[in-house]
């Protein structure tokens, strides 16, 4: 379906660029808050498409579908008359449209893949494989049908923030093989969208050690890279446990006797151990929110869903993302 | 309910103990603690059976990597100190693995000291020695050949390269040999060869084309710097292959142990899943599934009947502390079935595959302690 009309409503005013690129340690849900983003985005009457660079098929396994190809595919409604496309790029797809958009090949180049030629000339750098990758995603950011651009936002699920400096710099990795030519040029229009205020990047943590960490890093490297980092993003909050203070057994066991349960004394003290485990938990989840918070950017918390992320899930995330502000 | 004993129960002291093993390679998806449990059971093996063990990490998080006292990068085994081996005599080294290094000392091993100079300083080598998709993994098997070839450990731990796919540990390695050794690089190294004026002697239709379009969109620049790169790696091509061969009969051999590591995660269980259908086609030895981060509440009552209580409780007032209690004992119980049904998915593809819980630590691993206590609720969940 088409979106017909001009929204009526501003897009939420947390997210206000166009280009949405989400990284995050891998495990920490950045596919299914991408799908959210993108769902929170379209809502009103807006058109978005939801973008997959990495050839998991993460989209089409969190939506069910079959697997996506490299064609921009209506997947799915958004409240109020919006609509999420999506799309999984292809490094090669990609290159071969893009040497036909630029030099008509034709049947020449299903030939050039039958050589292997494709597969060659992304293997050998890198880099080349990335500028195609993004060069993609631009063309999709910046196209325009008629009047209107044709996405009201693009939100891409990226590499993880082990990689994300690297695939986003793509002008650094191309300039070091390709010093002149329509790699280059087309390389530094890239890289002009991906350090221009139409796009942000928006990191997704969990309130553990490790993905926190790299998320600093991350956003370190990002800044200095010169890529502007919009929200960092909390996965799998945890509704709050009893805070700042121990419940003592007695205490307990006559909040179970009041409450009808066995009051025995392994279930108090199983109890009394799964409190404590919580407590240490929360403990160093606030230490580590407080380390974000530090960062100094805006912060989103989404909470865990305790039924996984289905349908249901994705629209709870998007609600909340989409009032992010 | 699925039963959490429907796979059989994975022994990893067995497999730690078994002087037969001589591997043991930890695989699965991204932040699933794959560096982690590598790390704990290596410490098992020196501490608990006495044996002489290395762990080769790949990207570990800084402070478990200080905690085995890998303070800098530097490509060989380092005795990690402060560990309980005087009862068993075992030990521990540790190293994490520098890739560039890796393969400039596999160059350095197949050219003379000019010819290695001159594929150093060639663009194509800096970019495919750092960056290339795959280089990680083949440098990680590459290294595990290494240390096997040399003998002298009675059991090497293998974390694998934090990959977009745990498959791309078994598949780039042979995507980069086959690379190195493949057809579009020989067509290439042609001219250099003859030292022709044309870069492409071949002359067919969708050649010129090639030819063509790869000066058009690459520069030529770039065509003298790849091949300049692929002469000089021209008395390599056979090496690389090679080795990629020996380690990959190695991977199928009786003395290596494939562990799947995993949380109860539908990405990190369907990751798991896929691998272990690989590993059977490849004919490699799967050991088993290591899930971690289970949540297990030590309470037997289910989640509605807590929460029940706990309304119960709201209404008569007071007893706060209690209503907490039992809210987050309802939400860890509802989870603990969430992840056993998730989990199921692969005990139900895969039923003779042994699998072992890992209750969640409560904190962050990032010691020797830690990692002890990891290894023992590895063995004894």
């Amino acid at each position: 379906m088409r979106a017909a009309d001009p929204p009526t409503e501003p897009a939420g005013t947390g997210w206000p660029s166009r280009l949405h690129v989400v990284t995050g340690k891998g495990g920490t849900g950045k596919t299914s808050v991408a799908a959210a983003l993108a769902l929170a985005l379209a809502a009103g009457g807006r058109r978005t498409l939801l973008v997959e660079v990495e050839g998991r098929q993460g989209i089409a396994q969190l939506f069910g579908t079959d697997p996506l190809p490299y064609e921009e595919r209506h997947l799915t409604d958004a409240p109020g008359g919006g609509e999420v496309r999506a799309l999984a790029v292809d490094a090669e797809e990609a290159l071969l449209e893009y040497l036909d958009m630029f030099y008509k090949l034709g049947a020449a180049g299903r030939a050039l893949r039958k050589l292997g030629a494709i597969d060659f000339a992304t293997t050998i750098a890198p880099g080349l494989r990335d500028v195609l990758l993004t060069g993609k995603v631009k063309e999709a950011t910046t196209r325009t049908s008629g009047q209107r651009r044709t996405y009201d936002a693009v939100v891409l699920d990226a590499p993880p923030t082990g990689r994300i400096g690297r695939f986003l710099n793509v002008t650094a990795e191309t300039a070091r093989l390709a010093k002149v030519g329509p790699i280059k040029t087309q390389s530094e229009g890239v890289a002009a969208l991906l350090r221009s205020p139409m796009t942000a990047v928006h990191v997704v943590t969990l309130l553990e050690e490790m993905p926190v960490q790299e998320t600093v890093d991350a956003i370190a490297e990002l800044t200095q890279l010169g890529f502007g980092v919009g929200r960092v993003i909390v996965n799998g909050t945890r509704p709050p446990v009893p805070a700042g203070r121990e419940v003592t057994q007695a205490e307990l066991k006559r909040g179970l006797l009041a409450a009808g349960l066995p009051a025995d004394r392994a279930t108090v003290a199983g109890l009394a151990e799964e409190a404590r485990d919580q407590q240490v938990r929360r403990e160093l989840e606030d230490s580590l929110r407080a380390d974000l918070v530090e960062l100094g950017l805006p912060m989103t918390e989404l909470p865990l869903l305790p039924d996984g992320v289905d349908r249901a899930g994705l629209e709870t995330l998007a609600e909340l993302l989409g009032r992010a502000d | 309910m699925p039963s959490e004993d429907a796979a059989p129960r994975l022994d990893v002291d067995q497999i730690l103990a078994d002087p037969g093993v001589r591997i043991v390679v930890c695989c699965g998806a991204g932040g699933v603690g794959k560096t982690t449990t590598a790390a704990a059971l290596a410490l098992r093996a020196a501490e608990q059976h006495g044996r002489r063990t290395v762990v080769l990490t790949i990207d570990p998080a800084r402070r478990l990597a200080q905690s085995l006292g890998l303070t800098e990068l530097d490509n060989t085994p380092r005795r990690v100190k402060g560990i309980d081996v005087e009862a068993s005599g075992g030990e521990l080294h540790a190293m994490m693995l520098d890739m560039k290094r890796t393969f400039d000392d596999v160059v350095l091993q197949h050219t003379d000291p000019a010819k290695a100079a001159e594929i150093f300083a060639n663009p194509f080598y800096q970019a495919m020695s750092s960056t290339f998709a795959g280089t990680q993994e083949y440098m990680a098997m590459e290294k595990l050949g290494q240390l096997h070839a040399r003998g002298e450990w009675d059991l090497i731990v293998v974390d694998t390269p934090p990959s977009r796919s745990a498959l791309d540990f078994l598949d780039a390695p042979a995507r980069l040999s086959r690379f190195l050794d493949g057809r579009m690089l020989r067509l290439l190294l042609a001219p250099a060869r003859t030292g022709g004026r044309s870069m492409f002697s071949f002359v067919t239709a969708s050649f010129g084309m090639f030819s063509k379009v790869v000066q058009k969109v690459l520069g030529a620049q770039l065509l003298t710097d790849l091949s300049g790169f692929v002469a000089a790696l021209d008395s390599m091509f056979g090496g690389f292959r090679q080795r990629a061969e020996q380690t990959y009969r190695i991977l199928q051999a009786r003395e290596t142990a494939f562990l799947l590591v995993a949380a109860p995660e539908s990405d990190a269980v369907r990751e798991a899943a896929y691998f272990a259908g690989r590993l059977h086609e490849e004919r490699m030895p799967l050991a088993g599934l290591v899930l971690n981060r289970v949540h297990r509440p030590v309470v037997r009552l289910d989640a509605a009947e807590s929460l029940a209580a706990a309304d119960r409780l709201v209404e008569l007032g007071g007893h706060a502390a209690t209503v907490d209690v039992l809210r987050a004992h309802a939400a860890l119980a509802r989870q603990a079935v969430r992840e056993q049904q998730v989990a199921a998915r692969f005990t139900e593809a895969f039923p003779t595959v042994p699998a072992v819980s890992v209750t969640a630590q409560p904190a962050d691993v990032h010691d020797v302690d830690g990692l002890r206590t990891i290894g023992a609720a590895i063995s004894r969940p």
